[in-house]
């Protein structure tokens, strides 16, 4: 999956001619390790339409602050470069299928 | 399609369940909204037979694996409505879908207690957090509060404590309800600040984080106490939403009372895990599995009008 950091996100997200779905998570996040490959199911179900990727909120301090993110895991949904939705905590893969129709 | 069984709830009850169900060969489909159930949020597993250390979702996603090995077949959504026809459970998904049974098991286990405050939902992910591994990160030299009086509680603020500048204690009553052990670490941490015989009333925000909160009674001096952050940990409820019009049987507590073989009152149901009162207060991973198993094995002689299971 896509790794986002403080440096790419611009280029990545923010810039990104088709929406990005963003995984705020961290190692020691217990649930942030169940979200993975729900969202890495979302990627391959949504190939070419959707970009998947993952932001490490230890290591990308800036980007997480500018979105004002202060728990894990938090799933965010941007659409030209604009967040349009955000789930945080826990969810079921339909949940975050449901960001992406948003 | 009716299904012979319909296992709610993915943590390790309803997958120890569905493990034994396939090895039964009874078609059955495992429906949950949160796979793993409640163990992702342990750091740390030490008294699961055969794994001296784990952290609670990678036990998970290994029984999640071995599910999915022996064929079953994992739907990752909500269970909205059950309704009774006759001899069949019709089953209504966050989707929209509608699925069959024969049998039912329960493994719902408990879910997180909300305080039901005005704000905490407001502000959850943005100052309020039912995760104190998770997001003690966010906190770093922030002033934070934590809810509740149990193990969970204190051991919480004891994890915050190692990066907040100060953690406050809330807690309802008093003394404090966690082991000896606990209470003594937190009176002695000169971060944890405990607030005894007090209730936390409203999360109070400047609409984009958490700024303060609004409690039941003066603290020296003020009602208001100003925080960055806000943990709950007021332990959990059965997850028993489902069952109210199936007319099972709960104990005194909201549990789902199960007899030895994990039946309910009402035949074709049967619970297994958190939410079913077969171990008392006892809830561990290892009564989980263990109930789990059980209630596919009188899942499959309930289905053969008796027969016993093959080994």
């Amino acid at each position: 999956m896509l790794v986002l950091t403080d440096k790419n996100f611009g280029d990545e997200v923010l810039n990104s001619k088709i929406p990005v779905l963003v995984d705020f998570w961290a190692p020691w996040c217990g649930p942030c390790q169940m979200v993975e490959p729900m969202i890495e199911e979302l990627a391959k179900e949504f190939n070419g339409k959707v970009k998947v990727g993952k932001l490490n909120v230890d290591e990308n301090p800036q980007v997480s602050v500018k979105y004002g993110v202060m728990s894990i895991p938090t799933v965010v949904f941007f659409k030209g470069g604009k967040e349009v939705a955000r789930q945080v905590g826990l969810e079921s893969k339909e949940t975050y299928l449901k960001l992406i129709s948003s | 399609m009716i299904h012979d069984l319909i296992i709610i709830g993915a943590g390790p009850a309803g997958l120890t369940a569905s493990l034994y169900a396939s090895r039964y060969q009874i078609p059955h489909l495992l429906i949950g909204s949160q796979l793993g159930g409640a163990i992702v949020w342990a750091a740390m597993v030490e008294n699961y037979p055969g794994f001296e250390l784990i952290t609670g979702a990678d036990l998970a996603q290994k029984m999640i694996e071995q599910v999915k090995k022996f064929g079953a077949e994992i739907k990752n959504t909500s269970v909205l409505e059950i309704k009774q026809k006759e001899n069949i459970f019709e089953l209504k998904t966050e989707n929209d879908e509608i699925y069959e049974a024969k049998t039912l098991i329960f493994a719902t286990g408990t879910q997180r207690q909300k305080l039901n405050i005005p704000g905490e939902a407001e502000y959850l992910g943005r100052g309020v957090s039912y995760c104190a591994t998770c997001d003690a990160t966010f906190f770093k030299e922030k002033i934070v509060a934590v809810v509740g009086g149990s193990n969970a509680a204190v051991t919480s603020a004891l994890h915050l404590a190692a990066l907040a500048q100060k953690v406050y204690l809330i807690y309802r009553k008093k003394p404090l309800r966690a082991d000896p052990i606990w209470q003594e670490r937190a009176q002695k941490n000169s971060k944890v600040e405990i607030i005894y015989e007090t209730n936390v009333k409203e999360v109070l925000g400047d609409n984009q984080k958490v700024t303060s909160l609004k409690l039941d009674k003066v603290y020296q001096g003020n009602e208001q106490l100003k925080v960055d952050g806000l943990f709950i940990e007021i332990g959990g409820q059965p997850g028993t939403e489902l069952v109210k019009n199936l007319s099972v049987e709960l104990d005194g507590e909201g549990y789902i009372k199960v007899k030895p073989d994990m039946s309910t009152n009402t035949p074709g149901i049967f619970a297994a895990g958190d939410v079913a009162n077969a171990f008392g207060e006892f809830r561990q991973i290892v009564t989980a599995t263990s109930e789990g198993a059980l209630a596919a094995n009188s899942v499959y002689q309930f289905l053969k009008g008796g027969k016993k299971c093959p080994d």
